[in-house]
């Protein structure tokens, strides 16, 4: 398992193939990545906080789960903080599994538990001000499925 | 003890940690000593609903005990991805 907060930005692609790389006797790998959107056209950053020393516990505790429910042979959970300005990335995750079903599953799963159980919170700035976002009931719903 | 703030409780509350010396029995108990303070708290946790806790860097309850802790967090429902 390798999970990383950091603030500096992060490279995708050689993040994907060094986890590919790394795997072996592993059919699948499952990467996904978020990023920062402009819904409204004024956003000028998103600003992301955490709670240092519980956010690397709760993404630790959420990647050993997934590895009990699902035959995943590792996983990847990379999240920023700080600063973030529109089209950056945010965070990704990935998984390998022997097929393919595990590796999206796993990975649908770190996504959900992530977005409620882990200590992050967004702010968005823009011309008009700065707010909060708020959690939506809908990410709290996806965890039911699981 | 240390108490500690994220997002917008901390802006309400206007600094990030205090520190309890003697904390009382539960997270509510505490929740109610910090209303007491000063009006930034009473509005900071008004409705604790709007709220989720961590003992010791884990996800509690409010009803959860204190003794033998070392960290209590107050911060808005989490909003990562």
């Amino acid at each position: 398992m390798d999970i990383r907060v950091q603030t500096a930005p992060f490279d995708l692609g050689a993040e994907a193939n060094a986890f590919a790389a790394r795997q072996s006797g592993m059919g699948a790998v499952v990467t996904f990545s978020g990023i920062v959107r402009d819904l409204g056209g004024d956003l000028q950053a998103m600003e992301i906080e955490h709670y240092p020393g519980m956010t690397e516990a709760a993404l630790s505790g959420i990647a050993e789960q997934a590895a009990t429910r699902w035959q995943i042979g590792d996983a990847l959970i990379l999240h920023r903080h700080g600063r973030l300005t529109p089209d950056e990335m945010i965070m990704m995750v990935a998984t390998s599994a022997r097929h393919r079903q595990d590796a999206f599953q796993a990975a649908e799963f770190l996504m959900d538990y992530l977005k409620s159980r882990a200590p992050f919170w967004k702010k968005e700035v823009t011309v008009a001000g700065a707010a909060w976002v708020a959690a939506r009931d809908a990410d709290e719903d996806a965890l039911s499925r699981w | 003890m240390d108490v500690l703030y994220f997002a917008w409780v901390r802006e309400r509350i206007g600094h990030p940690k205090d520190r309890i010396d003697t904390p009382p029995a539960t997270v509510m108990d505490l929740v109610n000593d910090l209303r007491a303070r000063e009006d930034r708290y009473a509005a900071a946790f008004a409705d604790i609903s709007a709220l989720r806790v961590a003992v010791d860097q884990e996800l509690a309850d409010f009803d959860a005990p204190l003794s033998g802790v070392r960290e209590v967090a107050f911060f808005p429902p989490m909003t990562g991805g």
